[in-house]
């Protein structure tokens, strides 16, 4: 029996659409409420009640769709997916079966900076609208197993985006994953807060193996319960080794077991069988008598399309192609999303130096961010005063070595550059004054002059120093120069 | 003539010329149903201080000259599956009898804007499942004509209070004839509006592709007159249809120019009462002395609708009724609390509710449409039907460009025994035979009396028009109505 195997893994994300109102009624979405206060007939399937699609979650799917490049056929139903579950207030989840608002897309991902991977492109076989159950709580502390159920979420819109089982290693399923909620973001469909649970992932894994006797693939594993990405990297490496050994132990191909539930623990690091509500069921889906389809014309389209904005995408080649970043620079710019590759692109235009503005933001705007803990929308130096700070710079007003001093107190202050220019006592030095300083150090560095004059021209650095401690605004480079002429002269 | 024996529009002609007050008129049908109905049993619930007190209030606004509803001040009874903030909604099953609906229902809501006074909850079958009345969790009602005889069903308590002089107007619902069949035995007139034209909101769900609000009434001008008011488009129904209501009673009187009946082949089959063929056959030859000519037309798959109907119907209750679990909604068992949803007790605890709540034809039409549903038979069930539906609903499309209306019997038969088809389902599915076909196809079809059996029960004829083409029915329906005197004989036998 042979040792190689490939890891075969497809997702399941349900994205929670940023809608102020719920899928099929007009109930708050906000996260957070008292429990069952964001409730009405509809929602909570009271007796009598009908669900009326909310068209901006369509439209905000269509968004979505469009951007992992699906394709929107001209007509969509709406389905009931049947069970019972006390979350489940209505018996029935409204979800969309066999005719999905779109399907046939891809998003392509890389990993340029690690390179495990090729850049490859991931199939979607479809994205599909439904309503969110309530959730359980399942409170057990006080030894009587209480039940308590919330309805706030029943009714929110979700989008299921189903992956290709084209992913090969937790570390593609992580990018795919990581690719899919910076273009969400991009996009502003979804806040993608998986703590709030406005992302979810399951993941569909099994191995396909050499053996002598041909290519054999393992039963398909569902996990779910994953909090994070991370976790969703952890828990495949995982079931990966776990299906290896039980391959190894039992032999057991895909068909010979039923498709099983795996729910992944993060403390202990295991996937744990699971008691699953879908075990073995029959949703008895069929078309839902109470909603109507949802027609979209390839007019309707093309205009979400247009009104996409710019992808990850596109913004990095565009960076690297016209701009001149590295594809390393242009990545870390993308992947830290559209607000702070706005804030980029503003800098860099007002200061015209992409270059300078990418050195700037990737060195030193993002360790602020992440010491202070913060976002580039509450960052205390507005990309105007940066590219202030780099025009600066490069105009000689601040030199070039005193500039993170003036932008660490810009930042620390939040002052402009002109005030921590002031702030900082930085002053041009001028030319007359550092000959005479020049002139001055020599003079009574003669050892240093000797040195300089056997041929020893980093002496001279000694005499920078000393140069600053006199005058902080003495630009070190020109100083060396002068300092070098001058003893070539004696 | 005794107040409760006059329509509902001489009611509100006298209500307007300030004749008599709707507290008057409104005790009045509180006398004939403390009269009768301890023996009809056509209502589940009377308020009759509530009824009284919104009488009252009607009649001061009237007095002191402000505005009022389309029906202010006359008494309306509704079947007990709408829902109304102001009483429970139990659908005459244990499942839901302690409900109370924090919402109104679209009709009710417009039933109060027009200044109606809700004068009780009407008997039905349970979940409207039925033909005869007799699955209501609570009670039977009888046929005001006989009382050893069922009113028909669903809407049977709908029909019984309006033949039974203990409601001027009533509001039924009609999934596959629950408003015509009963109307049609009860010898009253009911009315199913096209799929879509009365919102559904608030109705308590049995099928929702088929479920339609409609009117039962003494005359056709009454009916008229209830079905402007609650009809129109709905924002909260997705089914609702966005086109304008016609001012029904105002054209109702107009005869028809030119009128062309259908005579459906098939529906003179085997099986057929002699009694209600000929009754029926006679009202054919009324319409030819009023000038219209009457074409032989065929509906082909008409043949296959009832068994479409109960494939479909159940399937959507299957689902509809699937929240009455005992954990949000309806009868819990009790001896279970709440248990923990992964241990099986929550299992135990759904099947023992569900059991307890519902009845046995409740039972067996979710069993069925669960069955249809499954995976594996869907397709050879529910696709089947659904296809053959599109098939019925284009031999109607296909026979209406030909004729205007479509006359035919309502039922078979006149009114049967309490008990008759209690224990034989499937004979009492085809009481449905010639009223489901509308239901499936989305058509109006109003029911109306047209002779008496030789036994002194009312007979039914049934119109159908094309979608949306209820002014036609209507003033095709009062045509007949106004050439026959059916409606004065049927008083003076009710007597």
């Amino acid at each position: 029996m042979s040792d190689s195997y490939k890891t075969i893994i497809g997702l399941e994300v349900h994205v929670q659409l940023a809608t102020n109102s719920k899928l099929f009624c007009r109930c708050s979405t906000q996260f957070g409420a008292e429990p069952n206060t964001q409730t009405c007939p509809v929602c909570i399937g009271m007796p009598g009640s009908l669900p009326v699609m909310n068209r901006t979650a369509y439209q905000l799917a269509l968004k979505t769709a469009v951007a992992i490049n699906c394709e929107i056929p001209a007509f969509t139903k709406w389905d009931r997916k049947q069970y019972f579950y006390p979350d489940l207030p209505k018996g029935y989840q409204i979800s969309q079966f066999d005719l999905p608002m779109s399907a046939n897309g891809y998003l392509e991902i890389s990993d340029e900076k690690e390179g495990r991977f090729e850049p490859k492109r991931i199939g979607i076989t479809r994205a599909h609208l439904e309503d969110d159950a309530g959730k359980s709580i399942h409170d057990e502390v006080h030894g009587k197993a209480d039940s308590q159920i919330d309805l706030n979420r029943t009714g929110t819109p979700l989008l299921e985006i189903v992956s290709e089982p084209d992913l090969r290693s937790s570390a593609e399923a992580r990018a795919y994953l990581e690719e899919l909620k910076l273009l969400l973001e991009y996009i502003g469909v979804s806040d993608c807060n998986m703590q709030e649970g406005s992302l979810r992932c399951d993941a569909n894994v099994n191995l396909h193996l050499e053996t002598e006797n041909g290519k054999v693939a393992t039963p398909i594993v569902e996990i779910k319960n994953m909090n994070s990405f991370r976790a969703v990297e952890r828990a495949i490496d995982y079931e990966a080794e776990r299906q290896y050994r039980v391959w190894q132990e039992t032999g057991q191909r895909i068909g010979e077991a039923p498709k099983q539930t795996r729910g992944w623990d993060d403390a202990s690091g295991k996937t744990l069988p699971q008691r699953s509500k879908e075990e073995s069921s029959d949703y008895r889906y069929f078309p839902d008598p109470d909603l109507v389809p949802v027609l979209s014309t390839p007019e309707q389209v093309a205009e979400v399309r247009a009104a996409l904005g710019e992808l990850p995408a596109s913004c990095r080649s565009r960076l690297s192609a016209d701009h001149g970043l590295s594809p390393y620079d242009a990545n870390v710019l993308v992947n830290q999303g559209r607000a702070l590759l706005d804030y980029f692109f503003t800098t860099a235009k007002t200061c015209n130096d992409f270059k300078t503005t990418c050195n700037w933001v990737t060195q030193h705007v993002l360790r602020i961010l992440k010491e202070q803990e913060t976002t580039i929308e509450e960052f205390a130096v507005s990309a105007l005063q940066l590219a202030e700070l780099i025009t600066a710079t490069a105009d000689g007003q601040l030199p070039k070595s005193r500039s993170k001093d003036a932008f660490e107190m810009m930042c620390a202050e939040k002052i402009d550059v002109a005030t921590a220019i002031d702030r900082l006592g930085i002053e041009q030095v001028d030319e007359s004054a550092l000959v005479a300083l020049c002139q001055e150090l020599l003079a009574t560095n003669p050892k240093i002059v000797a040195d300089v004059q056997a041929g020893k021209q980093q002496a001279v650095g000694s005499l920078i120093g000393q140069a600053k401690k006199k005058n902080p605004n003495v630009d070190p480079g020109r100083f060396r120069e002068l300092c070098l002429e001058l003893v070539a002269k004696m | 003539m005794s107040l409760t024996e006059q329509s509902a529009t001489e009611l509100l002609q006298l209500l307007n010329q300030g004749e008599i007050s709707s507290v008057e008129l409104t005790q009045s049908y509180l006398d004939q149903i403390e009269a009768k109905d301890s023996q009809i049993g056509a209502f589940l619930r009377i308020d009759a201080k509530a009824a009284l007190a919104r009488a009252a209030d009607i009649d001061t606004r009237r007095q002191s000259g402000k505005p009022l509803g389309k029906l202010a001040g006359l008494p309306v009874a509704v079947k007990d599956v709408l829902c109304d903030t102001e009483t429970k909604t139990t659908c005459a099953s244990r499942m839901l009898e302690n409900f109370r609906p924090p919402y109104d229902s679209t009709v009710v809501a417009k039933l109060k804007a027009a200044d109606a006074v809700l004068i009780g909850r009407t008997n039905m079958d349970e979940f409207a499942m039925g033909g005869s009345t007799e699955n209501s969790a609570f009670q039977i009602t009888r046929n005001p004509w006989d009382l050893e005889r069922a009113p028909g069903g669903s809407s049977g308590g709908a029909a019984a209070c309006v033949a039974g002089g203990m409601a001027p107007l009533s509001i039924g619902t009609d999934t596959g004839g629950s408003i015509r069949q009963p109307a049609g035995l009860c010898g009253v007139v009911g009315l199913k509006p096209t799929y879509g034209r009365v919102s559904r909101y608030g109705l308590v769900a049995f099928a929702s592709s088929l479920d339609q609000v409609g009117p039962l009434a003494n005359t056709t001008e009454d009916a008229a007159l209830l079905l402007e008011t609650i009809a129109g488009h709905d924002p909260l129904d997705s089914t609702s249809l966005d086109v304008p209501v016609p001012e029904y009673t105002a054209t109702i009187n107009r005869p028809l120019e030119g009128l062309r009946i259908g005579v459906v082949r098939e529906h003179f089959a085997t099986g057929l009462d002699p009694e209600v063929e000929s009754a029926v056959r006679d009202a054919i030859k009324v319409y030819e002395s009023l000038g219209a000519t009457v074409k032989e037309i065929s509906l082909p798959h008409s043949k296959y609708a009832v068994a479409t109907y109960y494939v479909i119907a159940p399937s959507e209750a299957s689902s509809n009724l699937a929240r009455y679990d005992g954990v949000h909604f309806g009868h819990r068992h009790s001896q279970l609390s709440v248990p923990d949803p992964t241990s099986n007790s929550l299992v135990e605890m759904y099947r023992c509710s569900r059991s307890e709540g519902f009845g046995p034809e409740v039972k067996r039409r979710i069993m069925l449409g669960a069955y249809a549903l499954s995976a594996g038979y869907y397709d050879a069930y529910y696709l089947k039907a659904l296809k053959v539906r599109r098939l019925i609903r284009q031999d109607f499309d296909t026979a209406f460009e030909q004729v205007d209306l479509i006359a035919s019997p309502v039922t078979a038969e006149p009114a049967f025994k309490i008990g008759q088809l209690a224990d034989d389902p499937l004979s009492m599915y085809l009481v449905d035979l010639y009223t489901v076909s509308a239901n499936l196809a989305g058509l109006p079809g109003v029911s109306l009396p047209c002779g008496f059996s030789s036994s002194g029960l009312p007979i039914g004829l049934q119109l159908q028009a094309k979608p949306l083409a209820e002014e036609t029915l209507l003033r095709g329906a009062h045509m007949y109505q106004k050439a026959t005197d059916w409606q004065s004989r049927k008083l003076d036998q009710l007597k």
